[in-house]
């Protein structure tokens, strides 16, 4: 790299420019076409410099939506979001997304503007230490001192939030360096000799859980979000197929393992299914594919997995151990490792009993609902949007009782269609990714099913879709509550409501119609299905504002503190 | 347990801030951090003393401070044959009477004085933590008026006796 760019230089051709024309340079050199973001003082360089790009910015109505909307786009197609931002509060508006990335490991490359380099440090307009602040929850950060370090920051940004265990990482960029002009050399090659992720799993690690599988009488599979981000789902089918081993899903997993699949046995932890928790409680190995023990999913440590050999399978060694003690720790990308692992395991272990005592129980103990009365029950409309779209579509949530709802009740046929904010739990979050998502493949069907809480968090953006004429399809479930705060007020809180009802609601409709959008309010089934199908049909964005029962709760579950053995809600 | 790790770290601007954070967020204990340049400029050498639980959050700690981009190398020389210093400067309350007493205890420490004024001395010491611990309860009697430390730095000796388990990790 060096040496062309020395090169280039002695015969004079070396490139004069801003340090805002060299991020352009740099972006169109990462292939990146898209950009969400939102202008200001501190950026007012980056956007006249993009203004003379070829590069399609989409101007959401907050930051929040910004990086939300980048999260959806980097889930779907598994290339970074990029996000631009201004200094200060544009900056600071970013921090939940940010912190939502850090934690379901999504790729994001972020650009916040900055004052001036001569007055930071002396509480300019507009300053606030967003490196300092992102520091935590960042993969890596940066903030640029030389305009001539650019090209070379970009480059490692861009290396760092894509591989490995992916993350977001940050480049603050202060006003100056963005005006001033220094040569252009672009970087080619990364030196990070304290980055170097380990992909290929170690031999004798995969030999060992090869041998664990052929003994195991009760082994489960856990397939995590690191299944979909190693693109490993033909791997985990066959290795599951051929071992005939019994697959749970993590919250962020679902989808790495077709959901009509005999082996599949739904999602696990705290509304998880009784068959998958059961199995997670039961095995005597436990192969955990690229998901990281949250507590949501292990629920109370002590009872977990109490009788298992624990294999886990993680890109970040820093996972492995962290929560579970593991007996086999394999450091490897999950395509990588189990490639490996079906070729070291020709033999398999005796599982037919175990699989069919599963099947049983997923027979016996099914996801439920009562389905009486006029209202419209939530879990039917999920089952309706799935009928309405095979399974097939891209799906984003918000978080909630809806969330848990899409989950237990989509069935996703395919990966990389599941857009949640599963590790922090962010309310706001559903709507802006599925205008992402939309954008990262905008030849897949996209809904966004939010509560009537989250919707009203980040509603602005209805302003995008109205823009863009996206056809998102918004499906509102709408309890008249913050539905999840509710449900654990009845169960825990002996039915004290507090601050969780909301009787006082905007027409959705008739705010739909402000933006310029399709709506209607749903009442029932058989209107609930035959509005969905005419927004399906209509390519245009939709809201569907629909009126299910309030009282509704989440079902099976497991209470807080208790272990995965001691489901609440498993029969009617 | 009480260990003493090192990092080797590219000499980045925050990445002192980077490691001192993650601590803080996962709950480790600093007991002395102490940093400095290696024989290469660019690299910076950090020696963390830290009071962790148990093994398992002992292989956190190494395995997040790993974890950071900036982090080159990340040891625990708790276990190894090790050197292990940091200074101390101590201020003391003096009377005529007493200086020349201060001067006998201090010898066998090979401490010496750098600073006299009329009512005090300051004396320097260097050593392991139980000798500057030793030094101080002794002067302590005398009146302390100030106590500046360096925290701990250290590096393993030229030879290990024995070979010791690095294998105590499940992944290194
Ligand atoms: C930003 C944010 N604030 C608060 C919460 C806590 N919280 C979790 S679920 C929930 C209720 C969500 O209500 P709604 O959006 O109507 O969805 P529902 O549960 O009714 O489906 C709340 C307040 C959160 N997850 N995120």
């Amino acid at each position: 790299m060096k040496a062309s760019w020395v090169a280039e230089e002695e015969k004079g051709k070396v490139l004069k420019m801003s340090g805002a024309d060299m991020l352009m340079e740099a972006l169109e050199k990462e292939g990146v076409d898209v950009l969400f973001g939102y202008p200001g003082g501190a950026v007012l360089p980056i956007y006249d410099a993009l203004y003379k790009k070829n590069i399609k910015h989409i101007l959401t109505r907050h930051e929040q939506g910004a990086i939300h909307a980048a999260q959806g786009f980097a889930r779907v197609t598994g290339r970074a979001g990029v996000v631009i931002a201004t200094s200060g509060p544009g900056a600071t508006n970013l921090v939940t997304g940010i912190a939502d990335a850090m934690i379901d490991s999504l790729p994001l490359v972020i650009f916040t503007g900055q004052v001036a380099t001569s007055v930071i440090g002396t509480d300019a307009f507009q300053e606030a230490d967003i490196v300092g602040i992102t520091m935590p929850i960042t993969k890596h950060n940066y903030q640029v001192r030389k305009v001539e370090e650019l090209p070379g920051i970009i480059k490692e940004a861009f290396h760092v939030a894509q591989t490995g265990r992916p993350g977001p990482v940050l480049v603050d960029i202060p006003k100056d360096i963005s005006t001033s002009i220094g040569s252009y050399k672009p970087a080619n090659e990364v030196d990070l000799p304290g980055y170097q992720p380990t992909t290929m799993p170690n031999l004798l690690q995969v030999k060992r859980l090869a041998d664990a599988i052929v003994q195991a009488k009760k082994p489960v599979i856990l397939a995590g979000a690191g299944v979909l981000f190693a693109k490993a789902e033909e791997e985990i089918l066959a290795l599951a197929e051929q071992h005939r081993i019994p697959v749970t899903n993590t919250l962020l997993g679902l989808g790495s393992f077709p959901a009509d699949h005999p082996l599949f046995l739904g999602m696990a932890g705290m509304h998880g299914t009784y068959a998958s928790n059961t199995a997670l409680h039961e095995c005597d190995l436990l192969i955990n594919i690229g998901a990281r023990f949250d507590d949501r999913l292990t629920g109370n440590l002590a009872h977990f997995a109490p009788k298992a050999t624990v294999a886990h399978i993680d890109i970040d060694p820093a996972e492995i151990g962290k929560n579970v003690e593991t007996l086999i720790p394999i450091v490897g990308c999950a395509k990588h490792t189990a490639a490996a692992l079906l070729r070291e395991s020709p033999t398999s272990g005796d599982t037919a009993e175990w699989v069919y005592q599963l099947a049983e129980l997923k027979n016996t103990y099914p996801l439920w609902y009562k389905n009486e009365g006029e209202v419209l029950k939530p879990q039917r409309l999920l089952e309706i949007i799935h009928e309405e779209t095979n399974g097939e579509a891209i799906v984003t949530t918000d978080v909630g009782q809806h969330q848990m709802w899409t989950a237990q009740y989509y069935g996703f046929a395919k990966p990389n269609r599941w857009v949640t904010s599963g590790g922090l739990g962010t309310m706001g979050f559903g709507f802006p990714a599925a205008i992402g998502a939309k954008i990262g493949k905008p030849e897949l069907p996209v809904v966004a099913v939010t509560g009537d809480g989250g919707f009203q968090m980040t509603l602005q953006e209805l302003s995008v879709l109205q823009e863009m004429k996206l056809p998102v399809i918004i499906v509102i479930v709408n309890n008249q509550s913050l539905g999840m705060v509710r449900q654990w007020q009845e169960i825990f809180y002996e039915e004290r409501y507090s601050e969780s009802l909301l009787p006082v609601q905007p027409d959705f409709v008739k705010l739909a119609a402000a933006y310029g959008i399709e709506a209607a309010s749903v009442t029932t089934e058989e209107d609930a299905r035959a509005k969905f199908a005419e927004a399906l049909d209509s390519k245009a964005p939709y809201l569907l504002d629909c009126r299910v029962a309030s009282d509704e709760n989440v079902y099976p579950m497991i209470a807080p503190g208790k272990g995965i053995h001691q489901m609440i809600g498993v029969k009617p | 347990m009480r260990r003493i790790i090192t990092a080797t770290v590219l000499n980045r601007s925050g990445v002192l801030n980077r490691l001192t954070g993650l601590m803080t967020k996962r709950q480790f204990n600093i007991e002395s951090i102490t940093v400095g340049h290696s024989d290469e400029p660019s690299i910076s050498k950090i020696t963390i003393v830290v009071q962790v639980e148990d093994d398992r959050k002992l292989e956190q700690l190494l395995k997040q401070l790993h974890k950071q981009i900036d982090v080159l190398k990340v040891k625990d020389l708790t276990e190894m044959a090790l050197v292990a210093r940091e200074l101390a400067l101590i201020k003391v309350i003096t009377t005529p009477e007493t200086r020349s007493e201060i001067k006998v205890i201090i010898e066998p420490f090979r401490a010496s004085i750098i600073d006299v004024s009329l009512e005090n001395v300051t004396i320097e010491v260097t050593g392991d933590n139980d000798k500057v611990e030793a030094i101080i309860e002794l002067l302590r009697p005398y009146g302390i008026k100030e106590i500046s430390r360096t925290g701990l730095t250290a590096m393993p000796r030229g030879t290990q006796k024995t070979v010791y388990n690095l294998n105590q990790f499940s992944i290194i």
